[in-house]
């Protein structure tokens, strides 16, 4: 890539596809949320394309296809228009799918990407409002061998924005990182879960090379069927290599689509019909205008939440670093979780942040790992955990201690100063009890007393380690350590 | 306006359409015919007048989003040309 790289200069731009969380579909009261139902049974009239009847308009996904624009920096169009996409397949029974043509809801906005060269804005061409197509299956006839097609309109008519940017991606690495920020920012606003995976975010990359130097834009090559953020990168770094080389032998590239072959990481030309891009649109004479006032844009705007850009800027300005505050912004619930806690902590503001940082990051983080579940329904709330870690803080329990604590808040949800009392793990505080501890561990290991006179150091790190133990992690280290070097000392 | 019989084979592909040598000649006619009478249309000055997006002066037609039950699958099957395990089975598509 980097031998490529200094010949010639790779422009990519991307055309994201998200479902939104709607409800009802687009045009239609069915259930937009179709995962796991039986096929073809979130299917009426309107989606089946029937005769005579008429979409209307969901308001709900234009709220949240424009509040997708606020967030990236878009104006919104006073005036926006639906228009009819002729098409024939029939994934679509109508014929055609509504989409936008000329007047899209959102344009010209973008989105910072932090890439190995530092920032880049990668700018947004615009975002437009449609309907999902049905979903197609292709099997092939046991008996005669011939291949057919299955469908399922479960799917058609879902609310679907088409997110364009520019021409402004150089490299494969700053394509997947556009689409991480992109994820992140639509979980942020809650307009989609946004999951490749399940295809409620899809990706199609269009990838030129230039000489550099040259002003002029190579022929487009459109990437299709790329199933994750590693799939959109790999078919960027093979596309990148396939068309240097071509290049480099005196070839021409053509313009073509091509797909992405998972398992055989290569991407094959696509066969495609010759009039598929004899689209006709037209404006869609079932649904009038969409008209925007001052007013509504302004209640939107004051919906958003804190982005997560916005977010780190300040958790960097608390004295946290680059990792930890991007690690804190990664998932809203986290970022969420964290200042709940850190104002539950409360005192002076750079320990609790310290503090706070530190358990979301550690305890915290390991048990939304573990379980797989939202911080929301995290039974050690941050109100709990402040008060554990206040307990901490003041040497009621010890470290070790705390973390016994936080597992079991965290699995019954009971009070931190409860599970202390009912487990017993109060640190030891009286002298007495833990010297009698402190003089069984010497009684018990005898060559280890013997490395500590013959002048090894590290032989009171053992005995220490045989306190804790024998404590159950309730004795204060620091504590053992002078006691055992008391003792020690004197014999 | 005179549509070529290239024109009407490619309207009719996208509209799927098959049509014999003979009645290609005889939509050629009729539908340039068809483009004549628009071209009435043409001669009007729009100069300054604002593309029509659509002719009822309405906008912000839309509704809240609630769901409703959607038809029972017998009846969205039931003008499938064919089906299969609940879907709709139909020719080889093209991906
Ligand atoms: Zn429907």
């Amino acid at each position: 890539m980097t031998a490529t790289a200094t010949r010639y200069e790779t422009i990519i731009g991307l055309e994201v596809h998200v479902q939104l969380l709607t409800n009802s579909k687009m045009f239609c009261s069915c259930a937009a949320d179709y995962s796991g139902a039986e096929p073809n049974t979130h299917v009426c009239p309107v989606c089946l394309g029937a005769p005579g009847v008429l979409p209307v308009i969901n308001e709900r996904a234009i709220e949240l296809i424009s509040l997708t624009g606020l967030a990236l920096h878009c104006s919104i169009a006073p005036f926006s228009k639906f228009d009819r996409k002729n098409y024939p397949y029939p994934d679509l029974p109508k014929g055609y799918q509504i989409s936008q043509y000329d007047l899209p809801i959102c344009a010209g906005g973008y989105l910072d990407v932090v890439t190995a060269d530092g920032p880049r804005r990668v700018g947004i061409t615009r975002i437009h409002m449609e309907e999902d197509t049905g979903r197609l299956l292709h099997r092939v006839d046991p008996v005669t061998g011939e291949g057919y097609s299955l469908i399922d309109l479960n799917r058609a008519g879902a609310p679907l924005m088409e997110i364009v940017s520019e021409p402004d991606i150089r490299t494969p690495a700053e394509a997947r990182e556009y689409l991480v920020r992109l994820r992140q920012i639509l979980r942020y606003i809650g307009v989609s879960t946004a999951n490749m995976e399940d295809g409620q975010m899809r990706c199609d990359a269009n990838i030129s090379l230039r000489p550099v130097g040259q002003a002029e834009f190579g022929a487009k090559v459109e990437v299709k069927n790329m199933n994750s953020f590693r799939a959109v990168h790999d078919a960027l770094v093979f596309e990148e290599l396939r068309q240097a080389e071509a290049l480099d032998r005196g070839e021409r590239i053509p313009q073509e689509t091509r797909g992405w072959v998972d398992d055989r990481a290569v991407t094959v030309s696509q066969r495609t019909k010759e009039e598929a891009s004899d689209y006709r649109y037209f404006p869609e004479p079932d649904l009038p205008p969409l008209r925007f006032n001052e007013a509504y844009l302004e209640s939107l705007r004051a919906s958003l939440p804190e982005l997560p850009e916005a977010k780190r800027n300040r958790f960097l300005a608390l004295g946290l670093s680059d990792h930890e505050a991007e690690t804190l912004v990664e998932t809203r619930d986290r970022a969420e979780f964290f200042e709940a806690l850190k104002a539950r902590i409360g005192g002076d503001e750079q320990r609790a942040t310290k503090l706070a940082a530190n358990w979301v990051l550690g305890e915290v983080g390991r048990w939304a790992n573990e379980t797989g579940q939202n911080l929301a329904d995290l039974p050690a709330t941050p109100e709990k955990l402040a008060k554990l870690i206040q307990m901490a803080e003041e040497g009621a329990i010890t470290a070790a201690a705390a973390k016994e604590v936080f597992s079991a808040v965290a699995e019954s949800g009971e009070d931190p100063a409860t599970v202390v009392e009912k487990r017993g793990l109060a640190t030891i505080s009286g002298d007495d009890e833990l010297t009698a501890v402190v003089r069984d561990a010497i009684a018990g290991n005898a060559q280890a007393v013997a490395d500590y006179h013959a002048g090894k150091e590290s032989a009171i790190k053992f005995l220490v380690g045989q306190v804790m133990r024998a404590t159950r992690g309730r004795a204060d280290p620091q504590k053992a350590t002078d006691l055992l070097a008391a003792e020690l000392d004197s014999k | 306006m005179n549509l070529s019989p290239e024109d009407v084979k490619h309207i009719a592909l996208l509209a799927r359409v098959r049509l014999d040598d003979s009645e290609v000649e005889r939509l050629s006619e009729q539908l340039s015919s068809i483009l004549d009478h628009f071209a009435a249309l043409a001669a009007v000055d729009t100069e300054g007048v604002e593309p029509t997006a659509h002719p009822l002066p309405l906008a912000n037609v839309m509704r809240e989003d609630s769901v409703s039950p959607s038809l029972p699958r017998e009846d969205v099957l039931r003008n499938a040309p064919a089906t299969e395990d609940g879907y709709i089975r139909v020719r080889a598509v093209l991906e």
